[in-house]
């Protein structure tokens, strides 16, 4: 097989296989999810549900005090590579373009030079990451080989794509390749394991949102 | 042919300056990514060089890189180093026919056994496929090319279809064609792929070969790393725009008007390898990306099957929006399903219990 064999392979069946399990994977634990549904409750509304729920989405990207106090470098660490890692995703050119090709809608994109430096914030973010939660016994304790392998799925994007933008591999077929690889298995592993708190972390903070705001209370 | 005059002798009598003569080898020098001083050496080598023989085979091809090859753009030190090489073997720049033609082959190879080079433009039905699908002189590709190897000094693969298959190999492939790489065992092979090659690249390699005698650095896909060693992304004057983030929509709106990147209209750039953005076509003259259209990557295997030529090269090649919709439906169907089973057991453990009171408790007991 050749690297142009590989390439067009995990963009095309693969990408098409990947993509059916990520939603058909989400789609799953979604409804399931949300068909649980809430107890009906009898009690007349303060305040407004909806609107409440949006605030806590909104308002929970900051850490509460004492958050910030016990664990200063997780919430450092932990904003940065998200942060990045969602800038990279939406905001670097090729990607933008993937995004406009396939669902038709666009935004403007970050200049590259500006992305490649997000690209090294986030790798060394996520590296540091992973240090702390070995050397931290109380993490090292709670961790499981499903956060190993998070880490890893998470991690392997990120890298494979600065290695392609600088062609640290050739032939860059294969680079790229490997890249559109790496996201696929997360694609794969995403609906099964914590990942899936890229979807329901709205939905839980919107869910408590909720209720605090259909009680009249600050959430 | 024995008594064949330097090339310093017939770049001579062709009227080049020794001016001349020492431009070219110092361009070539610097395209190589040899030294300086390395100049000298080219000249010195080739000033005293004997015409070298070259046997053309043209096999599944276009004459598209011949075409290339010795298109004039009159003078050139490329096609008179073209001109002074003893080509003694090419079908569609040779002279003789027929069975003539066949004898100039074999003569050839004869006279010069062990020290001619092979130029091969064109795929060939492999060991594997009808041989009758490409034949010359009666005699098919594969055996012609296997013949005519056994006393070569190398092989230059030009093109696409000789270097990777190109368009012969381009899905379903219906003759087998296979690249002459994989056919040669034993002999050194370097592949000069595009569809066509640029002339410069061609005479570089014969330059390099004739001064050194030996083939210069190759990439992994076996081409000469001096002019295969950079993307033409990397090289490409447009570059400012990508990454600036501005692309020409279309062929003829504002962006295209104004020179902006063309990686949306299906620009291969970034996974190409080739020299056109710095020596250019037509003497220096422009190249596909200045005149407006996007790079085909057609320095690069596969590149007839490699996902659409005016697709951008980060645009899945399935539909991912309708796997995506679809998906998400099914998913959504057979978690309803599942919330209805769950629901359903619910209910019929709620049906199916009888309360029971403590005095019937006590009597079971």
């Amino acid at each position: 097989m050749t690297s142009m064999d590989f390439l067009l392979l995990v963009r095309g069946p693969l990408l098409v296989l990947a993509i059916a399990i990520f939603t058909l994977g989400f789609g799953i634990r979604l409804v399931e999810m949300l068909a649980l549904g809430q107890k009906r409750n009898y009690a007349e509304p303060r305040g407004s549900a909806v609107l409440g729920g949006f605030k806590t989405v909104y308002r929970r990207f900051a850490p509460d005090p004492g958050t910030w106090e016990r664990a200063p470098f997780d919430v450092v660490i932990g904003t940065l590579w998200h942060v990045g890692f969602i800038a990279a995703l939406f905001l670097f050119i090729p990607h933008v373009e993937l995004i406009r090709k396939t669902f038709g809608i666009a935004w403007p994109a970050l200049p590259n030079p500006l992305i490649d430096a997000i690209t090294v914030i986030t790798l060394v973010a996520l590296v540091a990451a992973l240090v702390q939660r070995l050397r931290n016994p109380v993490k090292r304790f709670l961790s499981t080989p499903e956060d190993y392998l998070v880490w890893v799925l998470t991690f392997l994007p990120v890298l494979t794509g600065y290695l392609a933008y600088h062609r640290l591999i050739n032939p860059y077929p294969l680079v790229l390749g490997l890249h559109i690889l790496s996201v696929e298995m997360f694609l794969i592993v995403a609906p099964f394991t914590k990942l899936t708190h890229m979807v329901t972390a709205f939905i839980a903070r919107w869910y408590n949102g909720a209720i605090f705001g259909r009680k009249g209370v600050q959430s | 042919m024995h008594d064949r005059p330097t090339l310093g002798e017939t770049l001579e009598r062709q009227g080049v300056s020794r001016r001349g003569f020492l431009k070219f080898c110092v361009t070539t020098a610097s395209l190589l990514a040899l030294p300086p001083t390395a100049a000298t050496a080219i000249a010195e080598a080739l000033g005293q060089a004997r015409r070298p023989s070259v046997i053309w085979l043209s096999f599944q091809e276009c004459t598209g890189c011949t075409e290339s090859l010795t298109r004039s753009f009159a003078p050139t030190l490329e096609n008179l180093i073209l001109e002074t090489i003893s080509l003694d073997y090419h079908h569609t720049l040779q002279a003789a026919a027929g069975e003539a033609a066949e004898r100039a082959r074999e003569e050839a190879m004869h006279a010069n056994e062990g020290q001619y080079l092979v130029v091969v433009d064109g795929s060939l039905p492999g060991p594997g496929a009808n041989p009758g699908y490409s034949t010359i002189a009666g005699i098919s590709n594969l055996q012609m090319l296997e013949e005519t190897l056994a006393g070569a000094a190398a092989v230059v693969a030009v093109g696409s279809c000789a270097a990777f298959g190109g368009l012969p190999m381009a899905d379903p492939n219906p003759t087998g064609a296979v690249p002459v790489s994989k056919v040669v065992r034993d002999k050194p092979v370097i592949n000069v792929s595009g569809c066509p090659p640029l002339p410069m690249v061609i005479t570089g390699v014969l330059a390099h070969y004739l001064t050194f005698g030996r083939l210069p650095e190759l990439d992994e896909y076996g081409r000469p790393l001096a002019f295969f060693g950079q993307s033409i992304h990397d090289r490409c004057y447009r570059r400012p725009f990508y990454d600036k983030g501005l692309f020409a929509e279309t062929f003829d709106d504002e962006g295209a008007k104004k020179g902006w990147c063309l990686y949306r209209l299906g620009c291969k750039g970034p996974m190409a390898y080739n020299a056109c953005a710095t020596m250019k076509w037509n003497g220096g003259t422009s190249w596909p990306i200045e005149s407006g259209h996007p790079c085909l990557g057609c320095s690069e295997p596969d590149f007839w099957d490699a996902g659409g030529f005016y697709r951008a090269l980060s645009v899945p090649t399935g539909d991912i929006a309708t796997t995506a919709a679809v998906g998400g439906l099914l998913g959504a169907a057979a978690g309803g399903a599942a919330v209805v089973k769950t629901r359903r057991a619910k209910a019929d453990a709620i049906s199916a219990h009888r309360p029971i009171t403590a005095e019937e408790l006590e009597q079971q007991l």
